[in-house]
Protein backbone atom coordinates (compact mmCIF):
# COMPACT_ATOMS: atom_id res chain seq x y z
CA UNK A 1 0.00 0.00 0.00
CA UNK A 2 2.60 2.25 1.02
CA UNK A 3 4.46 1.62 -2.72
CA UNK A 4 0.85 2.72 -4.35
CA UNK A 5 1.28 6.28 -2.39
CA UNK A 6 4.51 6.98 -3.32
CA UNK A 7 3.82 6.04 -6.65
CA UNK A 8 0.75 8.23 -6.77
CA UNK A 9 2.43 10.83 -5.30
CA UNK A 10 5.48 10.55 -7.71
CA UNK A 11 2.64 11.17 -10.18
CA UNK A 12 1.47 14.13 -9.13
CA UNK A 13 4.52 16.13 -7.74
CA UNK A 14 2.68 16.45 -4.06
CA UNK A 15 1.41 14.56 -0.98
CA UNK A 16 -2.11 12.56 -0.94
CA UNK A 17 -4.85 12.73 1.55
CA UNK A 18 -5.68 8.87 2.64
CA UNK A 19 -9.09 8.72 3.96
CA UNK A 20 -9.86 7.41 7.37
CA UNK A 21 -12.46 4.51 8.10
CA UNK A 22 -12.37 3.38 4.41
CA UNK A 23 -12.58 0.02 3.35
CA UNK A 24 -10.46 -0.93 1.34
CA UNK A 25 -7.99 2.14 1.25
CA UNK A 26 -8.99 5.55 -0.23
CA UNK A 27 -6.75 7.71 -1.84
CA UNK A 28 -8.02 11.21 -2.37
CA UNK A 29 -7.51 13.06 -5.80
CA UNK A 30 -7.73 16.28 -7.12
CA UNK A 31 -10.13 16.29 -10.41
CA UNK A 32 -7.61 17.61 -12.79
CA UNK A 33 -4.82 14.97 -12.10
CA UNK A 34 -6.81 12.07 -11.37
CA UNK A 35 -6.47 11.03 -15.09
CA UNK A 36 -3.10 10.57 -14.93
CA UNK A 37 -3.18 9.19 -11.74
CA UNK A 38 -5.30 6.32 -13.22
CA UNK A 39 -3.50 5.73 -16.06
CA UNK A 40 -0.44 5.19 -13.97
CA UNK A 41 -1.67 2.71 -12.05
CA UNK A 42 -3.01 0.79 -14.71
CA UNK A 43 -0.14 0.99 -16.66
CA UNK A 44 2.81 0.77 -13.91
CA UNK A 45 3.90 -3.08 -13.78
CA UNK A 46 4.05 -3.01 -9.57
CA UNK A 47 0.79 -1.60 -9.45
CA UNK A 48 -1.34 -2.74 -12.46
CA UNK A 49 -5.01 -2.13 -11.54
CA UNK A 50 -5.82 -4.12 -14.11
CA UNK A 51 -10.23 -4.02 -13.19
CA UNK A 52 -12.31 -1.53 -12.22
CA UNK A 53 -14.93 -2.93 -9.83
CA UNK A 54 -17.09 -0.08 -9.64
CA UNK A 55 -18.18 3.90 -9.55
CA UNK A 56 -19.88 5.34 -7.28
CA UNK A 57 -21.32 8.72 -7.37
CA UNK A 58 -22.92 10.52 -4.44
CA UNK A 59 -24.19 13.72 -3.34
CA UNK A 60 -23.26 15.23 -0.06
CA UNK A 61 -26.48 17.52 -0.21
CA UNK A 62 -27.34 21.33 -0.86
CA UNK A 63 -25.14 21.97 2.73
CA UNK A 64 -21.72 20.38 1.83
CA UNK A 65 -22.16 21.95 -1.67
CA UNK A 66 -19.69 18.72 -3.00
CA UNK A 67 -20.40 15.64 -4.75
CA UNK A 68 -18.55 12.79 -4.87
CA UNK A 69 -17.39 10.05 -7.49
CA UNK A 70 -15.70 6.97 -6.17
CA UNK A 71 -13.78 4.10 -8.06
CA UNK A 72 -12.99 1.04 -6.78
CA UNK A 73 -9.90 -0.61 -8.46
CA UNK A 74 -8.74 -4.20 -8.16
CA UNK A 75 -5.50 -5.97 -9.14
CA UNK A 76 -5.73 -9.65 -10.11
CA UNK A 77 -2.23 -10.54 -10.40
CA UNK A 78 -1.16 -8.64 -6.64
CA UNK A 79 -5.03 -9.12 -5.02
CA UNK A 80 -4.72 -5.58 -4.35
CA UNK A 81 -7.75 -3.19 -3.70
CA UNK A 82 -7.56 0.58 -3.66
CA UNK A 83 -10.03 3.11 -3.82
CA UNK A 84 -9.92 6.67 -5.83
CA UNK A 85 -12.50 9.28 -4.35
CA UNK A 86 -12.83 12.76 -6.04
CA UNK A 87 -14.77 15.59 -4.81
CA UNK A 88 -16.66 17.92 -7.34
CA UNK A 89 -18.10 20.83 -6.22
CA UNK A 90 -21.87 20.41 -6.62
CA UNK A 91 -22.43 23.28 -8.87
CA UNK A 92 -19.96 22.77 -11.37
CA UNK A 93 -20.00 18.93 -11.33
CA UNK A 94 -17.33 17.31 -14.07
CA UNK A 95 -14.47 14.89 -14.45
CA UNK A 96 -13.34 13.38 -17.07
CA UNK A 97 -13.68 10.16 -18.31
CA UNK A 98 -11.51 6.81 -18.14
CA UNK A 99 -13.42 5.05 -20.61
CA UNK A 100 -10.63 4.80 -22.70
CA UNK A 101 -8.51 3.21 -20.09
CA UNK A 102 -11.17 0.87 -18.81
CA UNK A 103 -14.11 0.08 -21.32
CA UNK A 104 -16.20 -1.56 -18.06
CA UNK A 105 -15.86 2.56 -16.99
CA UNK A 106 -18.38 3.50 -20.44
CA UNK A 107 -21.42 1.90 -18.61
CA UNK A 108 -20.42 2.82 -14.89
CA UNK A 109 -19.79 6.44 -15.85
CA UNK A 110 -23.07 6.30 -17.82
CA UNK A 111 -25.20 5.47 -14.76
CA UNK A 112 -23.69 7.74 -12.69
CA UNK A 113 -24.46 10.67 -15.14
CA UNK A 114 -27.82 9.20 -15.55
CA UNK A 115 -28.41 9.63 -11.22
CA UNK A 116 -26.31 12.24 -10.63
CA UNK A 117 -26.19 14.42 -13.43
CA UNK A 118 -22.39 14.56 -12.93
CA UNK A 119 -20.96 15.58 -16.66
CA UNK A 120 -17.76 12.92 -17.44
CA UNK A 121 -15.25 14.99 -20.61
CA UNK A 122 -14.83 12.85 -23.59
CA UNK A 123 -17.09 10.03 -23.14
CA UNK A 124 -17.47 8.24 -26.08
CA UNK A 125 -21.66 8.15 -25.22
CA UNK A 126 -22.99 9.62 -22.39
CA UNK A 127 -26.58 8.80 -22.82
CA UNK A 128 -29.23 8.30 -19.95
CA UNK A 129 -28.78 4.40 -19.11
CA UNK A 130 -31.65 3.26 -16.68
CA UNK A 131 -34.03 6.09 -16.91
CA UNK A 132 -36.17 7.18 -20.00
CA UNK A 133 -34.19 10.21 -22.19
CA UNK A 134 -37.00 12.39 -21.19
CA UNK A 135 -37.16 11.51 -17.51
CA UNK A 136 -36.18 15.28 -15.90
CA UNK A 137 -33.57 15.66 -13.05
CA UNK A 138 -31.49 13.25 -11.03
CA UNK A 139 -33.01 10.77 -8.98
CA UNK A 140 -30.32 10.14 -6.55
CA UNK A 141 -29.41 13.80 -5.84
CA UNK A 142 -30.36 15.17 -2.13
CA UNK A 143 -32.59 17.15 -3.27
CA UNK A 144 -34.54 15.80 -6.19
CA UNK A 145 -37.95 16.79 -6.98
CA UNK A 146 -39.83 14.06 -9.08
CA UNK A 147 -41.87 15.43 -11.51
CA UNK A 148 -45.64 15.58 -11.10
CA UNK A 149 -46.59 12.83 -13.92
CA UNK A 150 -44.52 11.16 -16.93
CA UNK A 151 -47.01 10.50 -19.87
CA UNK A 152 -50.17 11.20 -17.51
CA UNK A 153 -48.95 8.45 -15.58
CA UNK A 154 -48.55 9.82 -11.80
CA UNK A 155 -45.40 9.25 -10.45
CA UNK A 156 -46.07 9.23 -6.83
CA UNK A 157 -49.48 7.83 -5.80
CA UNK B 1 -68.18 14.95 -23.89
CA UNK B 2 -67.93 15.36 -19.66
CA UNK B 3 -68.04 11.65 -18.93
CA UNK B 4 -65.20 11.35 -21.75
CA UNK B 5 -63.21 13.79 -19.06
CA UNK B 6 -64.04 12.55 -16.15
CA UNK B 7 -62.94 8.89 -17.34
CA UNK B 8 -59.54 10.87 -18.50
CA UNK B 9 -58.88 12.24 -14.81
CA UNK B 10 -59.31 8.85 -13.24
CA UNK B 11 -59.18 6.13 -15.46
CA UNK B 12 -56.81 6.69 -18.07
CA UNK B 13 -53.74 6.74 -17.08
CA UNK B 14 -51.67 6.61 -20.30
CA UNK B 15 -52.25 8.45 -23.17
CA UNK B 16 -50.92 7.09 -26.83
CA UNK B 17 -48.97 8.78 -28.57
CA UNK B 18 -46.31 7.10 -31.38
CA UNK B 19 -43.66 9.27 -30.64
CA UNK B 20 -43.40 7.98 -26.97
CA UNK B 21 -40.82 5.69 -27.69
CA UNK B 22 -38.74 7.67 -29.68
CA UNK B 23 -38.49 10.08 -26.57
CA UNK B 24 -38.02 7.62 -24.06
CA UNK B 25 -35.91 5.45 -25.39
CA UNK B 26 -34.16 7.00 -28.64
CA UNK B 27 -32.35 4.96 -31.39
CA UNK B 28 -28.91 5.41 -31.67
CA UNK B 29 -28.94 4.77 -35.34
CA UNK B 30 -31.36 6.73 -37.26
CA UNK B 31 -32.88 5.43 -40.53
CA UNK B 32 -31.51 8.14 -42.47
CA UNK B 33 -28.09 7.98 -41.79
CA UNK B 34 -27.59 4.21 -42.54
CA UNK B 35 -26.34 2.90 -46.27
CA UNK B 36 -28.64 1.32 -48.17
CA UNK B 37 -27.68 -2.50 -47.17
CA UNK B 38 -27.79 -1.80 -43.79
CA UNK B 39 -31.07 -2.15 -41.57
CA UNK B 40 -32.02 -1.70 -37.60
CA UNK B 41 -33.84 -4.37 -36.45
CA UNK B 42 -35.03 -3.84 -33.26
CA UNK B 43 -34.79 -7.62 -30.65
CA UNK B 44 -37.22 -7.16 -27.27
CA UNK B 45 -37.83 -6.22 -24.83
CA UNK B 46 -40.75 -8.51 -25.18
CA UNK B 47 -38.72 -11.06 -27.11
CA UNK B 48 -38.05 -14.83 -24.93
CA UNK B 49 -34.73 -15.07 -26.10
CA UNK B 50 -33.46 -11.86 -24.34
CA UNK B 51 -34.14 -13.21 -20.80
CA UNK B 52 -36.41 -10.66 -19.69
CA UNK B 53 -36.91 -6.58 -20.74
CA UNK B 54 -33.17 -6.27 -22.50
CA UNK B 55 -33.82 -4.52 -25.46
CA UNK B 56 -31.66 -5.02 -28.22
CA UNK B 57 -30.98 -2.13 -31.33
CA UNK B 58 -29.40 -4.14 -34.10
CA UNK B 59 -27.71 -2.76 -36.95
CA UNK B 60 -27.57 -5.42 -39.31
CA UNK B 61 -25.89 -5.85 -42.82
CA UNK B 62 -28.58 -8.94 -44.52
CA UNK B 63 -28.12 -11.89 -41.39
CA UNK B 64 -24.96 -9.98 -40.26
CA UNK B 65 -24.85 -8.09 -36.95
CA UNK B 66 -22.89 -4.56 -37.63
CA UNK B 67 -23.33 -3.46 -34.52
CA UNK B 68 -25.85 -3.91 -31.21
CA UNK B 69 -26.87 -1.42 -28.58
CA UNK B 70 -28.89 -2.74 -25.46
CA UNK B 71 -31.35 -0.58 -24.15
CA UNK B 72 -31.89 -1.58 -20.70
CA UNK B 73 -33.65 0.25 -17.75
CA UNK B 74 -36.98 -1.56 -18.27
CA UNK B 75 -36.78 -3.20 -14.80
CA UNK B 76 -35.47 -0.49 -12.89
CA UNK B 77 -37.35 -0.49 -9.46
CA UNK B 78 -35.25 2.52 -7.75
CA UNK B 79 -33.41 0.21 -4.86
CA UNK B 80 -30.39 2.99 -4.39
CA UNK B 81 -33.22 5.34 -3.51
CA UNK B 82 -35.43 3.05 -1.57
CA UNK B 83 -32.07 1.74 0.11
CA UNK B 84 -31.22 5.80 1.70
CA UNK B 85 -34.67 5.79 3.11
CA UNK B 86 -34.99 1.93 4.98
CA UNK B 87 -32.88 0.97 8.28
CA UNK B 88 -30.38 -1.61 6.78
CA UNK B 89 -32.40 -5.16 7.92
CA UNK B 90 -35.56 -3.75 5.76
CA UNK B 91 -33.10 -3.27 3.03
CA UNK B 92 -32.48 -7.42 2.80
CA UNK B 93 -35.61 -7.70 1.19
CA UNK B 94 -35.05 -5.34 -1.91
CA UNK B 95 -31.63 -6.98 -2.06
CA UNK B 96 -33.32 -10.40 -2.87
CA UNK B 97 -35.10 -8.89 -6.01
CA UNK B 98 -32.18 -7.50 -7.59
CA UNK B 99 -30.70 -11.51 -8.79
CA UNK B 100 -34.17 -12.58 -7.70
CA UNK B 101 -32.98 -15.99 -8.99
CA UNK B 102 -30.32 -16.44 -6.55
CA UNK B 103 -31.62 -14.66 -3.64
CA UNK B 104 -29.57 -16.35 -1.14
CA UNK B 105 -26.27 -15.43 -2.44
CA UNK B 106 -27.07 -11.61 -2.40
CA UNK B 107 -28.34 -11.82 0.87
CA UNK B 108 -25.43 -13.54 2.24
CA UNK B 109 -23.33 -11.06 0.38
CA UNK B 110 -25.13 -7.59 1.74
CA UNK B 111 -25.50 -9.65 5.58
CA UNK B 112 -21.48 -10.38 5.17
CA UNK B 113 -21.13 -6.42 4.55
CA UNK B 114 -22.96 -4.74 7.31
CA UNK B 115 -21.38 -7.50 9.62
CA UNK B 116 -17.95 -6.72 8.89
CA UNK B 117 -19.07 -2.64 9.37
CA UNK B 118 -20.82 -3.48 12.54
CA UNK B 119 -17.56 -5.26 13.72
CA UNK B 120 -19.33 -8.20 14.67
CA UNK B 121 -18.22 -10.82 12.10
CA UNK B 122 -15.82 -12.83 14.54
CA UNK B 123 -19.11 -13.36 16.55
CA UNK B 124 -21.08 -15.09 14.53
CA UNK B 125 -21.00 -18.58 14.89
CA UNK B 126 -20.24 -21.64 12.85
CA UNK B 127 -23.03 -23.25 12.48
CA UNK B 128 -25.13 -19.75 11.09
CA UNK B 129 -22.25 -19.76 8.47
CA UNK B 130 -22.71 -23.09 7.19
CA UNK B 131 -26.45 -22.82 6.74
CA UNK B 132 -26.04 -19.82 5.15
CA UNK B 133 -23.01 -21.32 2.65
CA UNK B 134 -25.17 -24.64 2.34
CA UNK B 135 -28.24 -22.31 1.38
CA UNK B 136 -26.07 -20.38 -1.33
CA UNK B 137 -25.17 -23.18 -2.69
CA UNK B 138 -27.97 -24.90 -3.43
CA UNK B 139 -29.18 -21.71 -5.00
CA UNK B 140 -26.38 -21.30 -6.94
CA UNK B 141 -27.24 -24.31 -8.50
CA UNK B 142 -30.73 -23.54 -8.92
CA UNK B 143 -29.48 -20.50 -10.59
CA UNK B 144 -27.42 -22.23 -13.46
CA UNK B 145 -30.04 -24.62 -14.09
CA UNK B 146 -32.23 -22.06 -15.18
CA UNK B 147 -29.51 -20.67 -16.75
CA UNK B 148 -28.60 -24.02 -19.03
CA UNK B 149 -32.16 -24.77 -19.40
CA UNK B 150 -33.37 -21.40 -20.87
CA UNK B 151 -29.89 -21.44 -22.85
CA UNK B 152 -30.94 -25.07 -24.39
CA UNK B 153 -34.58 -23.44 -25.24
CA UNK B 154 -32.40 -20.48 -26.92
CA UNK B 155 -30.64 -22.92 -28.99
CA UNK B 156 -33.60 -25.22 -29.96
CA UNK B 157 -33.45 -27.62 -27.41
CA UNK B 158 -36.64 -28.08 -25.50
CA UNK B 159 -36.10 -31.31 -23.26
CA UNK B 160 -33.09 -30.17 -20.98
CA UNK B 161 -35.17 -27.03 -19.90
CA UNK B 162 -37.48 -29.65 -17.95
CA UNK B 163 -35.22 -31.51 -16.66
CA UNK B 164 -33.46 -28.68 -15.46
CA UNK B 165 -36.64 -27.39 -14.27
CA UNK B 166 -37.55 -30.32 -12.78
CA UNK B 167 -34.17 -30.35 -10.56
CA UNK B 168 -34.85 -26.82 -10.08
CA UNK B 169 -37.87 -27.60 -8.44
CA UNK B 170 -36.37 -29.79 -5.69
CA UNK B 171 -34.17 -27.21 -4.79
CA UNK B 172 -36.53 -24.14 -4.41
CA UNK B 173 -39.23 -26.60 -2.17
CA UNK B 174 -36.54 -26.89 0.38
CA UNK B 175 -35.59 -23.77 0.53
CA UNK B 176 -39.26 -23.39 0.93
CA UNK B 177 -39.20 -25.44 3.61
CA UNK B 178 -36.52 -24.00 5.28
CA UNK B 179 -38.17 -20.14 4.90
CA UNK B 180 -41.66 -20.24 3.70
CA UNK B 181 -41.14 -18.74 0.28
CA UNK B 182 -39.83 -20.59 -3.56
CA UNK B 183 -38.03 -17.43 -4.54
CA UNK B 184 -37.27 -14.84 -2.19
CA UNK B 185 -36.23 -16.05 0.52
CA UNK B 186 -35.16 -13.01 3.37
CA UNK B 187 -34.02 -15.79 5.31
CA UNK B 188 -30.28 -14.55 6.44
CA UNK B 189 -30.26 -11.57 8.36
CA UNK B 190 -27.81 -9.49 9.65
CA UNK B 191 -25.95 -11.25 12.53
CA UNK B 192 -27.69 -14.48 11.68
CA UNK B 193 -30.50 -16.46 9.96
CA UNK B 194 -34.78 -16.11 10.38
CA UNK B 195 -34.80 -19.51 11.71
CA UNK B 196 -32.33 -22.56 12.06
CA UNK B 197 -32.82 -25.05 8.75
CA UNK B 198 -35.83 -27.46 9.36
CA UNK B 199 -35.28 -30.93 11.69
CA UNK B 200 -34.23 -33.39 8.99
CA UNK B 201 -33.23 -30.78 6.24
CA UNK B 202 -29.22 -31.94 6.66
CA UNK B 203 -30.46 -35.60 5.14
CA UNK B 204 -32.55 -34.10 2.19
CA UNK B 205 -29.59 -32.33 1.19
CA UNK B 206 -27.70 -35.01 1.68
CA UNK B 207 -30.44 -36.90 -0.75
CA UNK B 208 -30.23 -34.13 -2.67
CA UNK B 209 -26.72 -34.41 -3.36
CA UNK B 210 -26.62 -38.34 -4.36
CA UNK B 211 -30.12 -37.51 -6.60
CA UNK B 212 -28.60 -34.82 -8.51
CA UNK B 213 -25.09 -36.20 -9.44
CA UNK B 214 -26.24 -38.73 -11.92
CA UNK B 215 -29.42 -36.30 -13.38
CA UNK B 216 -26.41 -33.35 -14.03
CA UNK B 217 -24.23 -35.77 -15.88
CA UNK B 218 -27.64 -37.26 -17.85
CA UNK B 219 -28.17 -33.16 -18.49
CA UNK B 220 -24.64 -32.58 -19.47
CA UNK B 221 -24.76 -35.58 -22.02
CA UNK B 222 -27.75 -34.78 -23.47
CA UNK B 223 -27.13 -31.19 -24.02
CA UNK B 224 -23.56 -29.85 -24.14
CA UNK B 225 -22.04 -32.81 -26.04
CA UNK B 226 -24.71 -32.57 -28.53
CA UNK B 227 -23.71 -32.11 -32.29
CA UNK B 228 -26.17 -29.17 -32.96
CA UNK B 229 -25.52 -27.78 -29.42
CA UNK B 230 -21.92 -27.33 -30.16
CA UNK B 231 -22.35 -26.18 -34.04
CA UNK B 232 -24.29 -23.78 -32.44
CA UNK B 233 -22.02 -22.56 -29.54
CA UNK B 234 -18.38 -23.39 -30.69
CA UNK B 235 -16.70 -20.72 -31.25
CA UNK B 236 -19.06 -17.94 -31.18
CA UNK B 237 -18.78 -15.06 -28.96
CA UNK B 238 -15.51 -15.89 -27.94
CA UNK B 239 -14.34 -13.16 -25.37
CA UNK B 240 -10.23 -12.59 -25.18
CA UNK B 241 -9.31 -12.77 -21.50
CA UNK B 242 -7.43 -9.41 -21.72
CA UNK B 243 -11.15 -7.53 -23.49
CA UNK B 244 -13.06 -9.46 -20.41
CA UNK B 245 -10.78 -7.95 -17.46
CA UNK B 246 -10.72 -4.29 -18.84
CA UNK B 247 -15.05 -5.08 -19.01
CA UNK B 248 -14.96 -6.13 -15.97
CA UNK B 249 -16.59 -9.25 -16.90
CA UNK B 250 -16.72 -11.21 -13.57
CA UNK B 251 -17.86 -15.24 -12.32
CA UNK B 252 -18.79 -17.81 -14.73
CA UNK B 253 -17.47 -15.79 -17.61
CA UNK B 254 -14.54 -14.54 -17.00
CA UNK B 255 -13.49 -17.99 -15.94
CA UNK B 256 -14.56 -19.50 -19.32
CA UNK B 257 -11.98 -16.80 -20.52
CA UNK B 258 -9.40 -18.94 -18.62
CA UNK B 259 -8.25 -16.84 -15.97
CA UNK B 260 -9.04 -18.84 -12.63
CA UNK B 261 -10.03 -16.39 -10.08
CA UNK B 262 -13.06 -17.44 -7.80
CA UNK B 263 -14.03 -14.53 -5.21
CA UNK B 264 -14.81 -17.35 -2.63
CA UNK B 265 -11.34 -18.27 -2.69
CA UNK B 266 -9.89 -14.81 -3.37
CA UNK B 267 -11.60 -13.40 -0.43
CA UNK B 268 -11.90 -16.35 1.93
CA UNK B 269 -15.08 -15.09 3.35
CA UNK B 270 -17.58 -17.13 5.48
CA UNK B 271 -16.18 -20.48 5.92
CA UNK B 272 -15.37 -20.95 2.35
CA UNK B 273 -11.49 -21.59 3.34
CA UNK B 274 -12.22 -24.31 5.25
CA UNK B 275 -14.25 -26.23 2.07
CA UNK B 276 -12.14 -28.32 -0.62
CA UNK B 277 -13.23 -27.41 -4.51
CA UNK B 278 -11.68 -26.55 -7.10
CA UNK B 279 -12.43 -23.25 -9.60
CA UNK B 280 -13.10 -24.61 -13.26
CA UNK B 281 -11.96 -22.73 -16.06
CA UNK B 282 -12.53 -22.78 -19.89
CA UNK B 283 -10.33 -25.14 -21.53
CA UNK B 284 -11.56 -24.44 -25.44
CA UNK B 285 -12.34 -27.99 -25.59
CA UNK B 286 -15.00 -27.74 -28.57
CA UNK B 287 -13.41 -24.52 -30.18
CA UNK B 288 -11.56 -21.41 -29.25
CA UNK B 289 -11.08 -20.26 -25.50
CA UNK B 290 -14.00 -18.18 -24.21
CA UNK B 291 -16.27 -18.82 -26.43
CA UNK B 292 -20.05 -20.00 -25.79
CA UNK B 293 -19.81 -23.95 -25.48
CA UNK B 294 -16.93 -23.11 -22.33
CA UNK B 295 -19.35 -20.69 -20.58
CA UNK B 296 -21.96 -23.50 -20.30
CA UNK B 297 -19.31 -25.84 -20.21
CA UNK B 298 -17.86 -24.18 -16.64
CA UNK B 299 -21.44 -23.37 -15.47
CA UNK B 300 -22.08 -27.52 -15.29
CA UNK B 301 -18.78 -27.84 -13.74
CA UNK B 302 -19.59 -25.19 -11.17
CA UNK B 303 -22.60 -27.12 -10.08
CA UNK B 304 -20.52 -30.14 -9.84
CA UNK B 305 -18.41 -28.16 -7.36
CA UNK B 306 -21.30 -26.67 -5.62
CA UNK B 307 -22.57 -30.24 -4.67
CA UNK B 308 -19.24 -31.16 -3.31
CA UNK B 309 -19.55 -27.98 -1.11
CA UNK B 310 -22.75 -28.95 -0.08
CA UNK B 311 -21.82 -32.21 0.59
CA UNK B 312 -19.35 -31.35 3.38
CA UNK B 313 -21.51 -28.43 4.53
CA UNK B 314 -23.98 -31.24 5.66
CA UNK B 315 -21.30 -33.39 6.76
CA UNK B 316 -19.79 -30.48 9.34
CA UNK B 317 -23.85 -29.53 9.98
CA UNK B 318 -24.39 -33.12 11.23
CA UNK B 319 -20.96 -33.32 13.14
CA UNK B 320 -19.13 -30.73 14.57
CA UNK B 321 -21.82 -27.93 14.42
CA UNK B 322 -25.12 -30.07 15.07
CA UNK B 323 -28.05 -28.74 16.30
CA UNK B 324 -28.17 -27.96 19.93
CA UNK B 325 -31.48 -27.50 21.75
CA UNK B 326 -30.38 -24.03 23.29
CA UNK B 327 -29.07 -22.70 19.61
CA UNK B 328 -30.68 -19.52 18.97
CA UNK B 329 -30.00 -18.15 15.58
CA UNK B 330 -31.49 -14.72 16.19
CA UNK B 331 -29.39 -14.30 19.15
CA UNK B 332 -26.50 -11.93 17.89
CA UNK B 333 -29.15 -10.08 15.59
CA UNK B 334 -28.77 -6.67 16.62
CA UNK B 335 -31.74 -4.75 17.67
CA UNK B 336 -30.81 -1.28 16.50
CA UNK B 337 -28.16 -1.65 13.22
CA UNK B 338 -25.94 1.49 13.60
CA UNK B 339 -22.58 1.28 12.59
CA UNK B 340 -20.26 3.97 12.87
CA UNK B 341 -19.18 6.67 10.10
CA UNK B 342 -17.55 4.63 7.24
CA UNK B 343 -17.06 3.95 3.51
CA UNK B 344 -17.32 -0.05 3.35
CA UNK B 345 -17.34 -1.55 -0.19
CA UNK B 346 -17.61 -5.53 0.25
CA UNK B 347 -17.70 -8.39 -2.80
CA UNK B 348 -18.72 -11.59 -2.81
CA UNK B 349 -19.20 -14.55 -5.52
CA UNK B 350 -22.45 -14.79 -6.84
CA UNK B 351 -23.64 -17.34 -9.51
CA UNK B 352 -22.81 -14.54 -12.09
CA UNK B 353 -19.98 -12.78 -10.92
CA UNK B 354 -19.22 -10.68 -8.67
CA UNK B 355 -21.48 -8.40 -6.77
CA UNK B 356 -20.24 -5.68 -4.57
CA UNK B 357 -21.83 -3.35 -2.22
CA UNK B 358 -20.94 0.05 -1.47
CA UNK B 359 -22.01 1.77 1.99
CA UNK B 360 -21.26 4.84 3.16
CA UNK B 361 -22.69 5.35 6.45
CA UNK B 362 -22.52 8.54 8.29
CA UNK B 363 -22.56 7.04 12.26
CA UNK B 364 -25.52 9.53 12.62
CA UNK B 365 -28.66 7.10 11.13
CA UNK B 366 -29.84 3.97 11.38
CA UNK B 367 -30.11 4.30 7.13
CA UNK B 368 -27.27 4.06 4.82
CA UNK B 369 -26.27 7.35 3.68
CA UNK B 370 -25.63 5.47 0.18
CA UNK B 371 -25.81 2.15 -0.58
CA UNK B 372 -24.67 1.14 -4.15
CA UNK B 373 -24.75 -1.97 -5.93
CA UNK B 374 -22.20 -3.38 -7.93
CA UNK B 375 -23.91 -5.12 -10.35
CA UNK B 376 -22.20 -8.06 -11.90
CA UNK B 377 -24.54 -8.87 -14.54
CA UNK B 378 -25.13 -5.13 -15.42
CA UNK B 379 -20.88 -5.05 -16.42
CA UNK B 380 -21.20 -8.40 -17.98
CA UNK B 381 -24.23 -7.19 -20.02
CA UNK B 382 -21.88 -4.18 -20.79
CA UNK B 383 -19.30 -6.57 -22.92
CA UNK B 384 -22.52 -7.75 -25.46
CA UNK B 385 -21.03 -4.79 -28.23
CA UNK B 386 -17.66 -6.05 -28.09
CA UNK B 387 -18.33 -9.69 -28.79
CA UNK B 388 -21.16 -9.67 -31.25
CA UNK B 389 -19.75 -7.18 -33.76
CA UNK B 390 -19.37 -9.35 -37.28
CA UNK B 391 -21.48 -12.39 -36.04
CA UNK B 392 -24.82 -13.73 -37.53
CA UNK B 393 -28.32 -12.53 -36.33
CA UNK B 394 -28.51 -16.04 -34.51
CA UNK B 395 -25.36 -16.25 -32.74
CA UNK B 396 -26.40 -13.10 -31.26
CA UNK B 397 -28.81 -14.85 -29.21
CA UNK B 398 -26.30 -17.85 -28.41
CA UNK B 399 -24.36 -15.26 -27.08
CA UNK B 400 -26.71 -13.20 -25.44
CA UNK B 401 -27.78 -16.40 -23.60
CA UNK B 402 -24.47 -17.67 -22.51
CA UNK B 403 -24.22 -14.03 -20.70
CA UNK B 404 -27.09 -15.24 -18.39
CA UNK B 405 -27.92 -11.94 -16.96
CA UNK B 406 -31.24 -11.51 -14.74
CA UNK B 407 -32.81 -7.96 -15.85
CA UNK B 408 -33.53 -7.54 -11.87
CA UNK B 409 -30.05 -7.05 -11.09
CA UNK B 410 -29.16 -5.19 -14.44
CA UNK B 411 -31.53 -2.71 -14.13
CA UNK B 412 -32.04 -2.67 -10.14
Amino acid sequence: MEQIITLIESIINESVKREVNCTPETVNLPAGVFVSVMEGLYQNPSTYFDQLSCITGIDNGPQANTMEVIYHLYSIPFNQSLAIKVVLPRDHATIDSISAIWKSADWLEREVYDMFGIHFNNHPDLRRILLPADWEGHPLRKDYQHQEAYRDIKVKL
Amino acid sequence: MALHSTVTENKIQYKFNDTNLERSEPNKFHARELRTEEMIINLGPQHPSTHGVLRLEVLSDGEVVKDVVPHIGYLHRCFEKHAENLPYNQIIPFVDRLDYVASMNNEHAYAMGVERMLGIREQIPKRVEYIRVLVAELNRIASHLIAIGTYGLDLGAFTPMFWAMRDREHILRMLEWTCGSRLLYNYIWIGGLFYDVPVGFEDRAKEFVDYFRPKLDELENILITNKIFIDRTAHVGVLPMDLAINCGVTGPMLRASGLRLDLRRVDAYSVYPELDFDIPIGEGKMGTLGDCWDRTWVRFQEMKESLKIIAQCVVKLKGDHARTRDFDPQALVPRKIRPKAQDFYIRAENPKGELGFFFRADGRNDFPFRCKVRSCCFSNLSVLQEISKGVLIADLIAIVGSIDMVMGEVDR
